[in-house]
Order: structure tokens, then C-alpha cells, then sequence
């Protein structure tokens, strides 16, 4: 009897946790179009501007054309690669094509076509992040084949890794909303394309200014407002958990954009716009692992300390090592997502005061011991990037016969020598 | 007759037109124009990365008076375009060999 009473007990849960419920669903739905409105158009408009207006069409249709080979790869065995059981490593194929899946099937409390459209959205922004680290200078067709290599040998094993119940899962690494997933992975690769196909022609010496800040600010506000779908979203829920990664959010973006400004302020005697918004980008991409895992105040330093690292290695990497990643993913992405995993180690616990979050994750039980994983899942990350992003960049090149374009087209720009378009007919 | 080119700051241009009209200039062409002189352009900051913008921005007015009108004009648009800060600009003064007014066919100092 005590069995059946426990049992009976033990029946809503069970049930709850097989039933759609339409509020989870009805976010998620919101979700997934917020976090495609990232990069098309976000990314799409804050990457544009920043480019020389020779170039605009060809960053723009980079980003476009990455979402739609994405999304295909999504579907044929990308999403079955990173969510299917597989082992530690990578998932498995039982998932290509969704198999078996409809519109019936659940995942948690949400429809499986939903969760897949909504994990579709990171596996598209991330690619099209690294845009920025060759952005001027890479041949399209190389573009669209060392991004989806890339897609399938780096972003589905990491995502299985991190969130697919891999083996970073398993030693219970924090990676709220992609950090590690998305931002490191992007910025390491952006970082190592830059370094292989070298600096664009006349870098440090020609004028490169950003062609048009008011498209870049405008794209920056779209990132800012799609980012609630990419933490809120995250949550996988509609609830207090969304609520809150949604508010970490904001004050970090605030924070690190306002930060930002400062420094440029004491240090230049100006606060530009290309500063703030930048700034923010920096407070965007470090609270995202940590935003599930701490409170408003944890993420008013994450934010302050995302504005002062990212700003300074942005100075280091282009005026000390003279290294082109033009848009600046890895010091802004890259950087910032590393620093957001490390913090969120740390302001996880319960144990700080104002500045205390939810928890350790697995077995962890100190910050000591959360720390060791969240920069196991750092390194590993980040190794396993550079060397693959490196071995496919130099095969890409092989294959499309030179990963550049040729010089005289370079000058010429890539609007007209690779697409026989011109952003503007004034 | 004399056509006096001035190369000035964008931002004063109305300021230099309101005051030319008070000593009863009647008629300017402005161009947007681009150039430097010593100055050699000026320098920009993205994202910490300094940009020398080489050409700088400029207005270029062009105006033909009288003779004995290019004194007062100069000293006008000196005192309205002058910031005493760098990128001021320059005047220049050439002669005018005819003015032709196309809709009367008046010529000369009658034209101007």
C-alpha cells in the first residue's frame, strides 16, 4: 500500500514532465525567432557596417548564406550529431532527418520540432560569428565550405559535449546559454582564420574605417533585444529561470557598454558609439554561460569585467600583435565568453552574499571544484577549436585552390569581384 | 571684378552666408569638397585602432564682387569662419575677366 501511495505521489510529476505545456512552448516559440532575428538581421546589419562599403554585400551575404547551409545541416544529422545519445564525444545518426519525429513527439515539455528550430538558431549565429575574423578578403566559396566543416566537426561534438549530456555534462560544467558552445568556439575560430589567411592588404597602414556605425548600432540594438531568446530562451521554460537569465542579461549588457564608454572617455577624451556598442556586445557574450547561474548583482561585475578585459584585448591584439581579426570576434566573442564560463564558477554559489547565484553543477560542491571544471571545459574547448578550425582551413584551401582572393580583388572589394553587386548605387 | 574662393569648415557655412548677406553680397556657389592642407588630415579611433582620414571634409564657397568689395568680403568671412583651432581654412583671390548674366545678357560688374 505504502508502494501504490508512492507511486500515486510520485504520478502528476511524471505526467507534467511528459505533457506539452503551451507556456514553455509559447516562449520558446518566441525564443527561437528572437535568436534567428540575431543574425538575420542583427549580425547581418552590425557586421555590414563595419566593413569598408566595397565590401558590405559580401559580409552580409556571408551570414545569410551560412544561416541557410546551417540550417540544412540542422536538419540532415546536425541536431541528431549534438542531442542523439551517442557517447561522450558526439551524438548519433538516430535523429538525421528527425527521424520519427512529428509534430506530437516532446522534448521536456516542448514540441521536438520546436526544441530542434530553437537549438537550429545557435547552430546558425555561431558560424556566422566567425564571418567577422576573415571578413574582406576570403573567397565565398571557401566561406561557405570551411563553415559547414566547421559546423559539423566543431559546433556539433562541443554541443554534444556541453549540452547534448557529454562528457563535459557530465563533470557538470555551467554553460547556461553558450559561452562555451557558441562564443569560444566562434572566437578561437575567427582568432585562428585570421592568423591563416593573414591580414587583410594595407592593415595598419591603409585607412579601414567602418563604412556605416549607424547600420552597426542599428544591428548592435538587434542583438541586444534577440539576446533575451538566446539566455531568456535558454531556460528552456517560461519561467522564473527565463525571467531571471533575461534580467542578468540586461544589467550586463548595460554594464559592459557602459564601461566600455569610460575607459574610451579617460583614454581617447571621447566616448565613441563603435565603444558602447561594442561594450555591450562584451556584457552580452560573458553573462551568456553564466546567466542561468547567477543574480543582478553577480552580473553587474561580470558586466564591469567584461568591459575592461575585452577592451584591453582588443588594444593587445591589434595594436600589440598587429593580428586581423577584423571585426574583432575573438577579443569581443572569444575572450568574453571565456571569462564569462571562468566567472560563472565562481558567482554560482550560494555562499557570496548579494552576489550569490543557484548552485554548483554535477557533483561539484566548491567554487574550487567548479572552477577546475569550467576551465577544463575552457581549454578543452579551445584546443579542440584551434587545431580542427586549423587543420580544415588549410584543406579548404586546398580544395577551392587558395582560401583568398587574389589581391587585385581585394582592393577592388568583394561586392563586385565576387558577387557583380555594388551595396550602393548613390 | 574678383572671384574670392574661401575653404572653410562646414559647420560655419551658414554663419559665413548670414554675413556676407548683411554686406550685401549677393550670390555664392558652395561645393562640398574634400582636401588637407598642413594639418594632413586628422586621425580617427575604432575600436582603439587609429585611422588617419586623410581628406578632409570641407565647404567651398565661391564668390565674384567688385573690386573695391574684396577687402570688406575677406575680413567677413575671416571673422565668421575663424574657430582659431587648426583646419580653418584658406582664401583665395583671382581676377575676373567677364560676367555674364545668361538670362538679361548683361555683362560685368552689371552681371554680379
Amino acid at each position: 500500500m505504502r508502494y501504490l501511495l508512492t507511486i500515486l505521489a510520485l504520478l502528476p510529476s511524471i505526467s507534467l514532465a511528459n505533457t506539452q505545456d503551451t507556456g514553455d512552448t509559447a516562449w520558446i516559440l518566441t525564443s527561437t525567432a528572437l535568436v534567428l532575428f540575431m543574425t538575420l538581421p542583427g549580425l547581418c546589419f552590425f557586421y555590414a557596417g563595419l566593413v569598408r562599403s566595397k565590401n558590405v554585400l559580401s559580409v552580409l551575404m556571408q551570414c545569410f548564406s551560412i544561416a541557410c547551409v546551417a540550417s540544412l545541416i540542422w536538419l540532415i544529422a546536425g541536431y541528431s550529431l549534438a542531442f542523439g545519445e551517442g557517447n561522450g564525444f558526439i551524438g548519433d545518426f538516430s535523429k538525421a532527418f528527425l527521424n520519427g519525429v512529428t509534430k506530437d513527439s516532446l522534448s521536456g515539455t516542448l514540441p521536438e520540432p520546436l526544441f530542434f528550430m530553437f537549438q537550429m538558431t545557435f547552430a546558425i549565429i555561431t558560424p556566422a560569428l566567425i564571418v567577422g575574423g576573415f571578413a574582406e578578403r576570403m573567397k565565398f566559396s571557401s566561406v561557405l565550405l570551411f563553415c559547414s566543416a566547421w559546423l559539423v566537426l566543431v559546433y556539433l561534438p562541443v554541443c554534444h559535449w556541453v549540452w547534448g549530456g557529454g562528457w563535459l555534462a557530465e563533470m557538470g560544467m555551467l554553460d547556461f546559454a553558450g559561452g562555451t558552445v557558441v562564443h569560444i568556439t566562434a572566437g578561437v575560430a575567427a582568432l585562428v582564420a585570421a592568423l591563416v589567411i593573414k591580414n587583410r592588404n594595407g592593415y595598419g597602414t591603409a585607412s579601414m574605417i567602418p563604412h556605416n556605425l549607424t547600420m552597426t548600432m542599428g544591428g548592435a540594438g538587434m542583438l541586444w533585444v534577440g539576446w533575451f531568446g538566446f539566455n531568456g530562451g535558454s531556460a528552456v521554460a517560461a519561467n522564473g529561470d527565463a525571467a531571471m537569465a533575461m534580467l542578468v542579461t540586461h544589467i550586463s549588457a548595460a554594464t559592459g557598454a557602459l564601461t566600455w564608454m569610460v575607459i574610451e572617455w579617460i583614454k581617447y577624451g571621447k566616448p565613441s558609439v563603435l565603444g558602447v556598442v561594442t561594450g555591450m556586445v562584451a556584457g552580452l557574450g560573458t553573462i551568456t554561460p553564466a546567466s542561468g547561474y547567477v543574480g543582478p548583482a553577480a552580473a553587474l561585475i561580470i558586466g564591469l569585467l567584461a568591459g575592461i578585459i575585452c577592451f584591453y584585448c582588443t588594444n593587445l591584439i591589434k595594436q600589440k600583435w598587429k593580428i586581423d581579426d577584423s571585426l574583432d570576434v575573438f577579443p569581443v566573442h572569444g575572450v568574453g565568453g571565456i571569462l564569462g564560463t571562468f566567472l560563472a564558477g565562481i558567482f554560482c554559489s550560494t555562499e557570496l552574499g548579494i552576489f550569490s547565484g543557484y548552485g554548483f553543477g554535477g557533483d561539484n560542491s566548491s567554487i574550487a571544484e567548479q572552477l577546475q571544471v569550467q576551465l577544463i571545459g575552457i581549454g578543452a574547448t579551445f584546443a579542440y577549436t584551434a587545431v580542427v578550425s586549423f587543420i580544415l582551413l588549410k584543406i579548404v584551401g586546398l580544395i577551392t585552390k587558395g582560401i583568398r582572393v587574389e589581391r587585385d580583388e581585394e582592393i577592388q572589394g568583394l561586392d563586385i569581384t565576387s558577387h557583380e553587386e555594388r551595396g550602393y548605387n548613390l | 571684378m574678383k572671384k574670392i574662393t574661401a575653404i572653410i569648415k562646414p559647420h560655419k557655412l551658414d554663419e559665413v552666408r548670414c554675413a556676407l548677406s548683411e554686406i550685401n553680397v549677393t550670390g555664392m556657389t558652395v561645393t562640398e569638397v574634400k582636401g588637407f592642407g598642413r594639418q594632413k588630415g586628422h586621425l580617427e579611433l575604432y575600436r582603439g585602432a587609429e585611422y588617419t582620414v586623410e581628406f578632409v571634409l570641407k565647404t567651398k564657397i565661391e564668390i565674384v564682387v567688385e573690386s573695391q568689395n574684396v577687402d570688406s568680403v575677406i575680413d567677413t568671412i575671416v571673422n565668421t569662419a575663424r574657430t582659431h583651432k587648426i583646419g580653418d581654412g584658406k582664401i583665395f583671390v583671382a581676377p575676373v575677366e567677364q560676367t555674364v548674366r545668361i538670362r538679361t545678357g548683361e555683362q560685368g560688374e552689371d552681371a554680379i
